[in-house]
């Protein structure tokens, strides 16, 4: 199952000149990007593994590629996401996020159902591949 | 090539080429006409700069013909005296190589040794890598790039540096432009030392002194921008202070002149003080009188003034 997380995840995935495109976006915005991976992919997983420190003070794309190339050698099989954060005073978030890795081989999410008291029935998602430890996941 | 690129595959060998509408385009004339008005004297390297746009602009209209047009590498030495305006032009030719389409964005990151080598084992990659990034879509302009190299010290993490920094010149070339800057002695020895640097950079250029007439006219210059003018005593005056000065230890042509125009400044503003009863004009206050030149210890002493300066104190 193709996992759809922030910007940009219904369209098919990006070629690199199309992601450089979108980190001169944030560039030219001002937005500090930085790089983050995991094996966890769970929706409401927000603390990815950084890879390295946000860049500030960048004036090109060409740095930032070198960087998320680098991040997808070393983890050819985990998701890696770029960040735009935007600093200016009353946003200081996140403005941009998307995904530019991706496992092969996505085996996706269970709905687990839990009973409540009254027969309430409570919901939530179990990824499969959380199944292993850290690091054995997406192997394949 | 990518065939649906929409260049041309195959024209006839007579199709026109506008070369000088491509000129006008880049509006590169007015970058080089600048160069001319403030920059005085070195005519070398205005002839080189002259080349190097010649050379991007015509490579630039072959690749819109669908001609091949290998990325010709850039990186350039600059050598000569201390103040004989290497910085100066190296934030230029990143402006005119940005103009010309050969580097994205076009700004100056200017380092020298310690921005580059680290402290510790380890610590050199990263910290080159970082400065490297920051450059890239621009210039990096490494000052007395020879400190990265020591000879005594084959431990020296410099070499480190230069390691990474020779890759990413031979593998990067369209991402950044590499400017190595130093005293023309010591940058050759450097080269000497590391064969493979010399040939990955394509020009050298020599930075010559400055004769002192190009150096009068530049005190000129600095003055005007300042909103100052000499007295034509004054202007006597400073041509003998300049045919002096050189003669002088620690002589820095242009930065020298800098320094002697700001502390006669100093001593006109005395002067003006001094006189606290008469009436000033306008005209008083942006002149520069004889005596304020005059009164330098290039003419009393024989001395620098910052090196007498320095005597003085250990005299007392």
């Amino acid at each position: 199952m193709r996992i759809t997380q922030g910007t940009f995840s219904f369209l098919p995935d990006f070629s690199d000149s199309e992601i450089s495109a979108q980190v001169e976006y944030c560039l030219k915005n001002n937005w500090a990007v930085s790089v983050e991976f995991t094996d966890d992919p769970h929706p409401r997983n927000t603390y990815w593994e950084m890879w390295g420190m946000p860049m500030f003070d960048m004036k090109d794309a060409a740095g930032i590629m070198h960087e998320i190339n680098q991040c997808r050698k070393a983890y050819p099989n985990h998701y890696v996401r770029v960040n735009g954060f935007d600093s200016t005073r009353g946003w200081e978030t996140v403005r941009l996020s998307f995904i530019v890795n991706r496992p092969k081989h996505e085996p996706g999410f269970q709905v687990l159902r839990e009973e409540g008291p009254g027969r309430r029935i409570r919901y939530t998602l179990h990824s499969y591949a959380t199944e292993k430890p850290k690091g054995e996941r997406y192997k394949d | 090539m990518n065939p649906d690129s929409g260049i041309p595959q195959n024209l006839p060998d007579d199709t026109p080429v506008d070369l000088a509408g491509a000129f006008r385009d880049s509006r590169i004339q007015e970058v080089l006409d600048q160069l001319d008005r403030e920059l005085i004297g070195l005519k070398p390297v205005k002839t080189r700069i002259r080349e190097i746009a010649a050379l991007l602009l015509v490579d630039r209209l072959r690749k819109g013909l669908g001609l091949t047009s290998g990325a010709p590498s850039l990186h350039m030495s600059f050598t000569g005296n201390s103040g004989t305006g290497k910085t100066t032009v190296a934030m230029r030719m990143a402006e005119i190589l940005h103009r010309l389409g050969y580097v994205r964005k076009g700004h100056l990151v200017a380092v020298t040794r310690d921005d580059l080598v680290g402290q510790y084992i380890g610590h050199t990659a990263p910290k080159t890598r970082e400065v490297l990034k920051k450059a890239m879509g621009g210039v990096l302009f490494i000052d007395e790039a020879y400190y990265l190299y020591r000879a005594e010290n084959e431990r020296d993490y410099g070499q480190e540096t230069i390691e990474i920094l020779l890759q990413v010149m031979e593998n990067q070339r369209e991402d950044l432009v590499v400017i190595l800057a130093g005293y023309k002695d010591r940058m050759e020895e450097f080269f000497r030392s590391n064969p493979g640097m010399s040939s990955r950079i394509a020009h050298h250029l020599d930075f010559p002194d400055y004769s002192p007439q190009e150096l009068l006219s530049i005190a000129k210059l600095m003055l005007e921008r300042q909103q100052y003018y000499f007295s034509a005593q004054a202007e006597k005056a400073f041509q003998d202070y300049i045919l002096r000065r050189m003669q002088m230890p620690h002589f820095a042509n242009a930065r020298s002149m800098r320094n002697a125009l700001d502390r006669a400044r100093l001593r006109q503003a005395n002067r003006l003080f001094a006189r606290n009863q008469a009436k000033l004009t306008k005209n008083d206050l942006v002149t520069i009188e004889a005596e304020d030149i005059l009164a330098s210890r290039v003419f009393k002493e024989g001395l620098p003034d910052d090196k007498a300066a320095v005597r003085q104190g250990a005299i007392k």
